[in-house]
């Protein structure tokens, strides 16, 4: 399968401040990838220089056989934007907004299916300045979508949501999966990430520091967790080496849960102690997430 | 696979802005009700006697004063703030975004401004004829729409260099209004060309170009004329501002608020 984004050696600075320290990102074509990083890591900076709105100043950047640095109008017919700070006349209607811009594109999904899509079936006619939150951001999801792009940046698309709003933009962003676009969308939702993305990477300090599928990143897949509440006895009395043992919680990262459960179970009953609230679980995205991104910012 | 012909996009840009004028009520009344609301408190003020200065009547002198002024309002005024605050909203930067050429964009807001400009004209105008019987002799038409095209252009200029050195659309409403209103009163526009003003307002008057306007606007209704009433010098000095603006439009021109400052202040609102 041929590349949608292929960017090597990335780097942005702003002034003494770098952004952006030699970021590589390969999405294949027809690829969910989500851009995961605290808030100043560099994730904004590299999707604003793969959308054109910035110029880098070293690296390569290639999307969809383009360089997004000359931002020519070639490549602006196959890409579409979803942004945080952009916004809609509040005075346009629904319809009208789509057909404006719809019109700015050779190939343009028509309104009925736009709308369809987005679910503003009923709101159509309804001024920009009437719609709620979420209906505002699905029709900037709309908008970003009417001219049939190959490829589509989702800049935090859910943030402000509330759950049910969410729910209904992921299965937006799921059917255009189907549809076989690319999407490159950055999040803070671990939650987001796992539910929508074939592949996730983790910038922090303006670099890449973990990429892979939801389920393997940070070795995810290989480490189990034994969590449990332990009374009156100090962390270090146990056989086991804790990777956290705080306000009475224990946790240990385990390779082989069965033999350390087996450890730990004969030591607590051997010296008569309860480990309470035990539990055995995989580590979630966010636990990773925290981990890989406070190991990079430490 | 075809993409959308230039003509028709300007068509589509130009007919959006038009419809976004006319559902701003503000900017709707100060452009198009405001010089009316002023043409006939000063015609019920001064009576529609005779200007001895000038050898016109009240009302010849103050319509198409008054009218051209609804013009600056709708291109210099109307563009420069509206620019600036769909900058401030991220209008702008969802355009730049998208495929279509900026100066289609840019050629959309000034066609529009400038149609609502002919629209001010014609109220204003049809005004003094209905009310006050304002003459214009037919030969000088041709002179009136070339005044109008060179001034509403030069003016849709200046506007659109407002909004490129105005750091917000708050800042480019003051900017604009701080500097028409006080310059209508030195170019002859609130108050007729009177044979003692003072030197220094007669200078500030001829260094900008409302006061240029006004005069290549008027000429074709002064009645003491017998010529076309081309006035070639004001329309050349108005060209000149209106080059010279459009050309630092053109370079100062930004489309996204500096970093850092935009995001914040959206998000703030957004919710």
């Amino acid at each position: 399968m041929a590349n949608a984004i292929e960017v090597r050696g990335l780097v942005k600075r702003y002034g003494d401040v770098v952004a952006v320290a030699g970021v590589d990102l390969t999405i294949a074509e027809g690829e969910v990838f989500a851009l995961l990083g605290p808030n100043g890591a560099g994730k904004t900076t590299t999707v604003e220089i793969l959308e054109g709105y910035r110029q880098r100043d070293a690296g390569s950047v290639s999307v969809l056989g383009f360089d997004p640095a000359e931002a020519s109008r070639a490549y602006k017919e196959r890409i579409g934007i979803v942004l945080q700070e952009t916004a809609i006349e509040p005075e346009l209607t629904v319809d009208e907004a789509l057909d404006i811009y719809g019109s700015l594109y050779p190939r343009r999904r028509p309104t009925d299916e736009i709308v369809e899509i987005v679910g503003l079936g009923e709101k159509r006619r309804a001024r920009v300045k009437t719609l709620s939150g979420g209906q505002k951001r699905r029709l900037e999801l709309a908008l970003g979508i009417v001219g049939d792009p190959d490829l589509v940046f989702l800049d935090e698309p859910t943030t402000g949501f509330d759950p049910s709003a969410r729910r209904q933009a992921w299965t937006i962003i799921d059917n255009l999966r189907s549809l076989g676009k690319t999407i490159l969308l950055t999040t803070h939702y671990m939650d987001e990430a796992q539910n929508l993305a074939d592949r996730v990477a983790v910038i922090a300090g303006g670099r890449i520091i973990a990429e892979g599928t939801p389920e393997t990143l940070g070795g995810r897949r290989d480490a189990t967790i034994v969590r449990f509440r332990l009374a009156d006895v100090a962390p270090d009395r146990l056989p086991l080496t804790p990777s956290r043992a705080d306000g009475g919680v224990v946790e240990i990262e385990s390779v082989d849960p069965t033999r350390d459960l087996h450890t730990l179970t004969d030591w607590a009953l051997a010296n008569g102690i309860e480990l309470e609230d035990l539990e055995v679980r995989r580590p979630s995205l966010e636990d990773v997430y925290l981990r890989l991104t406070g190991e990079a910012t430490s | 696979m075809r993409r959308p012909s230039t003509f028709r996009l300007v068509r589509i840009q130009t007919g959006y802005q038009w419809k976004l004028f006319w559902r701003n009520p503000v900017a709707a009344f100060f452009t198009i009700l405001f010089p009316v609301m002023m043409f006939l408190i000063f015609t019920v003020i001064f009576g529609n006697e005779r200007i001895d200065e000038l050898g016109v009547t009240v009302a010849q002198f103050y319509a198409p004063a008054l009218g051209m002024f609804a013009a600056v309002s709708a291109t210099y005024t109307n563009l420069g703030i509206s620019t600036a605050y769909q900058r401030d909203f991220g209008v702008l930067k969802r355009i730049r975004g998208t495929p279509l050429p900026p100066w289609i964009y840019m050629a959309g807001k000034i066609l529009s401004a400038i149609a609502v400009a002919f629209i001010g004209v014609a109220i204003m105008l049809g005004l003094g004829v209905a009310l006050y019987g304002l003459r214009l002799d037919p030969t000088t038409l041709p002179a009136l729409v070339v005044s109008f095209v060179v001034g509403s252009a030069a003016f849709s200029a200046l506007g659109l260099l407002v909004a490129a050195v105005a750091p917000s659309g708050n800042a480019a409403s003051a900017i604009t209004n701080a500097t028409l209103l006080p310059l209508a009163f030195f170019s002859g526009v609130f108050i007729p060309p009177q044979a003692e003003t003072p030197r220094w307002i007669e200078f500030i008057g001829d260094v900008f170009p409302l006061k240029h306007f006004n005069e290549a606007f008027f000429a074709p209704f002064d009645p003491r004329r017998n010529d076309l009433a081309f006035e070639w010098g004001h329309l050349a000095y108005l060209a000149l501002w209106g080059l010279v603006g459009g050309y630092l439009a053109i370079r100062w021109f930004r489309w996204e608020l500096p970093q850092g400052t935009g995001s914040s202040r959206r998000r703030s609102t957004r919710r």
